[in-house]
């Protein structure tokens, strides 16, 4: 369904640097349960985050208050595993409107795209420059600027661009789905469907 | 004349249109749902006031949180119930073919699709589930996609995708003994990571995939997703022929001959080029076990568990806090620690093959006491063939438990949890933290190397128990 437009986000920024993070710890299995979209940001890290009595683990970085932030800094080849839009839906439920990794996994890039999390890939030493901007300043800014496809630090002004396709970044800004456009080609599918 | 691999033969016959600097509008031939996935796509659906274009391209069953014991009686857990009350109220209210708890064909619908002649080759199939890449096994494009997706393909029969690169990974020779084709995509996953394969569509090739069964080659497909692929997919054979035959939604007759003219065309031209090319020889590949969290974290059973050697920063924090988790030490042999549980079963290895496999090892011994063995068909129609041909009585004088059909254990979104802190040894396809029950340690292996664990107690060279 729609979702809110994305143009340009300043915000500070959550690192998290563990690498390969699959989507089983994003959102756990046994709580894939739902019939309908809600609360799914009351889950996200579930275990990560909780203890099995359900006490916040003080060592886990969304525990600890001196981040915040609607971007998430992800390590590499973050979201792998399971296709379970669910994951995207917790990270957007909890707050984040953007994750930034120098290596996404497929089918979670594209599951952000079509929900409103924009997925913004970086180089590897960028990413490292992300991680130590905010270890040294938690309340450092970073500014995604989707129309101009930059990524910048704002105390320093280190900045890097980003690819998406131009389809994907129209539907980003306008807060468009994909099913608009493929509603709209209901002639041309019939056309091809009866062929087939 | 352009030289085409089989990928783009497929691909290319399925785009609908291109859209300039974006993605393909994609047609699927195909489209698989079950329970978890898909509520939310309907839900979707019902506020945009709109219907399911093409009811009878869609199959449904419920696999993913079902309960695996008394099936004939109402699920128990609350939600579960909900999410299988919700599908069977989505199928009846658009016409969706629903293969229930208890029918004929009820199973994991990777298992089930193929069975029952649905998946044939050139096609493209589509599932709210990564797995889905297991359908390639019949030459097909098969992948897993999300909910949002999944409404899409209900309501058009379309989703928006990026062609991806291409990949060919080829196997040649002929495989030691004790060698499944579990250990082939294990040892790959291996060699190439759990990313290695990101942004690709691989096809698997060689003389070595060429002489796999179908059941051997979705195992080897299923875990494409496994090393980042979005699916892999085999070029169809006489083997692929003889599997579909006879099967129900199979081409018959006239159908048939015309079908395998078509699928006699799908493949890889000489000549046509691949964005990567690997090849591996049989000789290298042995018995593979994982020892962490992700399942590029393999070894030959054989070998050490890695040291952190040449690594640094947030990789060997990373490394350190899977073996942390798995309470396993770097440099360590992995051969005779103690396991707890052994779990056959999951779309990866949950065929009839993979249980005459289990059954003809334990034939004759008992399972260790300290072991708990659970056994879980794929399917309906697995269960019945494993109890017709005796195999369930050996497994259980064996005291393996078998239970009912379902994703089960492998996910855990059921009452099948592994412990917190035990370790299982584990025929499915995913070893991260917490997969298969929060605290779980998950260890993948192939059916043979789980009926040697069961047997010993212990991690188990499969090799040496055929010795004895």
């Amino acid at each position: 369904m729609a979702y809110d437009k994305f143009t340009i986000l300043q915000s500070t920024a959550v690192p998290l640097s563990t690498e390969n993070v699959d989507t089983d710890q994003i959102i756990p299995a046994r709580f894939l349960k739902a019939t309908e979209r809600e609360g799914f940001g009351d889950n996200l890290f579930r275990d990560w985050r909780y203890d099995s009595a359900g006490t916040p683990k003080a060592d886990f970085v969304l525990n600890d208050s001196t981040y915040s932030g609607k971007i998430l800094v992800a390590g590499k080849n973050f979201g792998c595993g399971s296709s379970r839009e669910h994951a995207v839906w917790a990270l957007y439920d909890y707050g984040f409107r953007c994750v930034v990794s120098s290596f996404f996994a497929d089918i979670f890039k594209n599951n952000c795209l079509n929900i409103g999390v924009l997925p913004v890939t970086v180089a590897p030493a960028f990413a490292d420059k992300l991680f130590a901007a905010i270890a040294a300043d938690p309340l450092t800014e970073v500014e995604i600027n989707l129309p101009q496809q930059m990524i910048t630090l704002l105390a320093t002004g280190d900045a890097e661009s980003f690819d998406i396709n131009e389809y994907k970044k129209d539907n980003m800004q306008h807060g468009f789905d994909d099913i608009d456009y493929l509603i709209n080609m209901a002639t041309e599918i019939e056309g091809f469907e009866a062929n087939r | 004349m352009e030289k085409n691999t089989l990928f783009d033969k497929i691909w290319d016959a399925h785009v609908v249109k291109s859209v300039p600097a974006g993605p393909d509008v994609f047609f699927i031939d195909k489209h698989f749902i079950h329970e978890v996935t898909s509520p939310v796509a309907f839900l979707n659906l019902e506020k945009r006031g709109i219907g399911v274009k093409y009811p009878h391209r869609t199959i449904a069953t419920p696999d993913h949180n079902v309960p695996t014991v008394n099936q004939d009686q109402t699920i128990k857990d609350k939600l579960s119930r909900m999410q299988v009350e919700k599908l069977r109220e989505n199928c009846a209210k658009y016409g969706i073919e629903l293969h229930d708890l208890g029918s004929a064909h009820h199973g994991i619908v990777h298992v089930i699709g193929p069975e029952l002649g649905v998946t044939q080759p050139g096609m493209t199939i589509v599932c709210g589930d990564s797995h889905t890449s297991t359908h390639g096994a019949f030459g097909a494009i098969a992948f897993g996609i999300g909910t949002s997706e999944v409404e899409m393909v209900l309501a058009t029969q379309c989703i928006m995708q990026s062609k991806p690169k291409k990949m060919r990974i080829s196997v040649e020779g002929a495989l030691g003994k004790g060698v499944t084709s579990k250990d082939i995509i294990l040892y790959i996953i291996s060699k190439i990571s759990a990313a290695g394969a990101t942004g690709y569509f691989v096809e698997y090739a060689g003389s070595t995939i060429r002489s796999l069964s179908m059941e051997a080659r979705m195992t080897i497909c299923n875990m494409s997703i496994e090393m980042g692929a979005r699916g892999g997919l085999i070029a169809p054979d006489q083997t692929t022929y003889d599997f579909l035959k006879g099967k129900q939604y199979a081409p018959a007759g006239d159908d048939w001959e015309k079908a395998v003219a078509y699928w006699n065309t799908l493949r890889t031209d000489d000549g046509a080029v691949f964005d990567q090319e690997l090849t591996f020889d049989a000789v290298d590949i042995e018995p593979m076990i994982t020892y962490g969290t992700n399942p590029g974290m393999g070894i030959k059973v054989v070998d050490n568990i890695p040291t952190t050697e040449g690594m640094e920063g947030s990789n060997k924090t990373s490394y350190l806090k899977s073996l942390d988790y798995m309470g396993f030490a770097p440099g360590e042999p992995i051969l005779g620690k103690s396991v707890d549980y052994v779990f056959v079963g999951s779309c990866t290895n949950g065929r009839i093959e993979d249980i005459r496999a289990v059954a003809q090892f334990v034939k004759g011994h008992k399972k260790a006491d300290s072991i708990t063995a659970w056994i879980v068909p794929g399917s309906r129609e697995v269960e019945k063939q494993a109890q017709a041909e005796g195999l369930v009585a050996i497994l259980e004088e064996a005291g393996f438990e078998l239970r009912q059909p379902g994703c089960s254990a492998c996910l855990a979104m059921n009452d099948d949890k592994i412990p917190a802190g035990k370790y299982a040894v584990s025929t499915s396809n995913r070893n991260f933290e917490g997969r298969q029950g929060p605290g779980a340690r998950t260890l993948l292996a192939s059916p043979l190397t789980v009926a040697a664990v069961a047997i010993t107690g212990r991690i188990t060279d499969p090799r040496e128990v055929f010795q004895n």
